[in-house]
């Protein structure tokens, strides 16, 4: 992201659509506070009832994982068949297991 | 983000992804041309969003009943939160939206041609609507699986909002095209005006399109200029026949064999003309543009201000 001094900062919105989920990104928008952030993400991205709740968070605090680390990161799980359930062989007259 | 042309390995892992159908995002390795004509084609996108709003707002007040008005300031509402969204996507490709709004403001940049035109009559709100949001629509569908994450979650958030602005618009012009004889009138000089403006929306035909190879080959765009316009006349027309309404085009004819309607040559000339700035509105729209932005500074600067004063009272507390 460039960072411009003209532009407020950036805050990434998430809303929970309706009680019982999680908040979930919806976008992003420039505002010069929380307080109009959480506003402005209320009139973009609420207008026709798909939330009920709004977290902002400033884009410049988010810590995120590179693209280059993916590997370093992710590959570990790809030889892990044995945390899944398939993995182990138990009769099919045994039920509910 | 890097910015370079890469080695060929890297051309070639890009392209792999890219065939393989999947999503580039922001932080990710990306050919300079590719993130270059990525952020033109979202800024402009983003621009025609918001003077979009313009030839619209001019008969909010005039409104010729509640329904109307209140349908009419929600969708130019929901069109600048269209500009909203694509400015956030251009963003990811690391641009500033002051950047962005200082090249829409001094001309540098282009926005969507139709905006170019006036809204003369009440229909026009209708026909607007009906074609040129009917028109983006069947752009902005394609554009939902475009090779970039972030626009086509864009695409997707907006197609969602768009089809009510169809609806409305053509609900508006059914009124008129069951009226009074006037009414009737007004609806078919409204179409007269809009379908040749509207079908130049796709852009050049692919024969004179110089970008279009390549924006295909790194699917930022997914289908053709020519494909897009066909399919929407061939939705489009049946449409126009229900409201008892015609296209001002003598070669417009149904084709038996193809299943699709043919229809004669756009004026190119006029599309040029309109692009480079002398279309019958242009100045108008550039000027409420500038306007509106050197008005709205000083709210800019208070909210600002504002933020800052809180955020020292919070430090002092
Ligand atoms: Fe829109
Ligand atoms: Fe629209």
């Amino acid at each position: 992201m460039t960072d411009n001094a003209r532009d407020w900062p950036l805050w990434e919105v998430f809303v929970r659509s309706r009680q019982g989920l999680a908040h979930k990104h919806v976008g992003s928008l420039h505002a010069a506070d929380g307080e109009m952030a959480q506003q402005n993400a209320r009139d973009v991205y609420t207008r026709r009832r798909e939330g009920e709740s709004i977290w902002v968070v400033l884009s410049s605090e988010i810590v995120a994982s590179a693209p280059d680390d993916k590997g370093a990161l992710f590959d570990p799980a790809e030889d892990k068949v044995y945390r899944h359930p398939t993995f182990y062989h138990v009769p099919d007259e045994v039920e509910n297991l | 983000m890097s910015v370079s042309e890469g080695t060929a390995a890297e051309q070639a892992r890009f392209q792999a992804m890219i065939d393989a159908e999947q999503r580039v995002e922001p932080r990710d390795w990306m050919p300079e041309k590719y993130r270059r004509s990525l952020v033109r084609q979202i800024s402009q996108h983003a621009h025609s969003e918001v003077v979009g709003m313009l030839p619209e707002g001019n008969w909010v007040t005039r409104a010729p009943s509640l329904r109307r008005k209140v349908a009419l300031l929600a969708k130019i509402q929901d069109e600048g939160g269209h500009g909203l969204y694509l400015y956030s996507a251009a963003e990811t490709l690391g641009v500033s939206r002051a950047d962005l709004v200082d090249q829409l403001l001094d001309g540098s940049a282009k926005y969507s041609s139709i905006f170019n035109y006036p809204t003369l009559t009440w229909a026009d709100i209708g026909v607007i609507g009906w074609l040129v949001d009917g028109a983006a629509i069947v752009n902005q569908v394609a554009l939902c699986r475009c090779s970039y994450g972030p626009y086509a979650r864009a695409m997707e958030l907006i197609c969602k909002e768009e089809s009510f602005h169809q609806r409305q618009g053509y609900e508006l012009v059914m009124a008129l095209a069951q009226g009074t004889p006037e009414q009737i009138r007004m609806a078919q000089d409204a179409v007269n005006r809009w379908w040749w403006p509207t079908l130049m929306m796709f852009g050049p035909s692919d024969k004179t399109s110089p970008n279009s190879a390549q924006s295909m080959a790194w699917k930022i765009k997914r289908r053709s200029n020519d494909d897009l316009r066909q399919h929407f006349i061939d939705m489009t027309v049946p449409q126009a026949n229900y409201l008892g309404l015609t296209m001002p085009d003598p070669d417009l004819t149904f084709n038996e064999e193809t299943g699709q309607y043919d229809f004669g040559e756009p004026d190119w000339d006029e599309l040029r003309r309109v692009v480079s700035g002398n279309g019958p509105c242009n100045r108008e729209r550039m000027a409420a543009k500038r306007k509106a932005h050197a008005e709205g500074a000083w709210v800019r600067e208070a909210a600002t201000a504002h933020a800052e004063k809180q955020r020292r009272r919070r430090e002092a507390a």
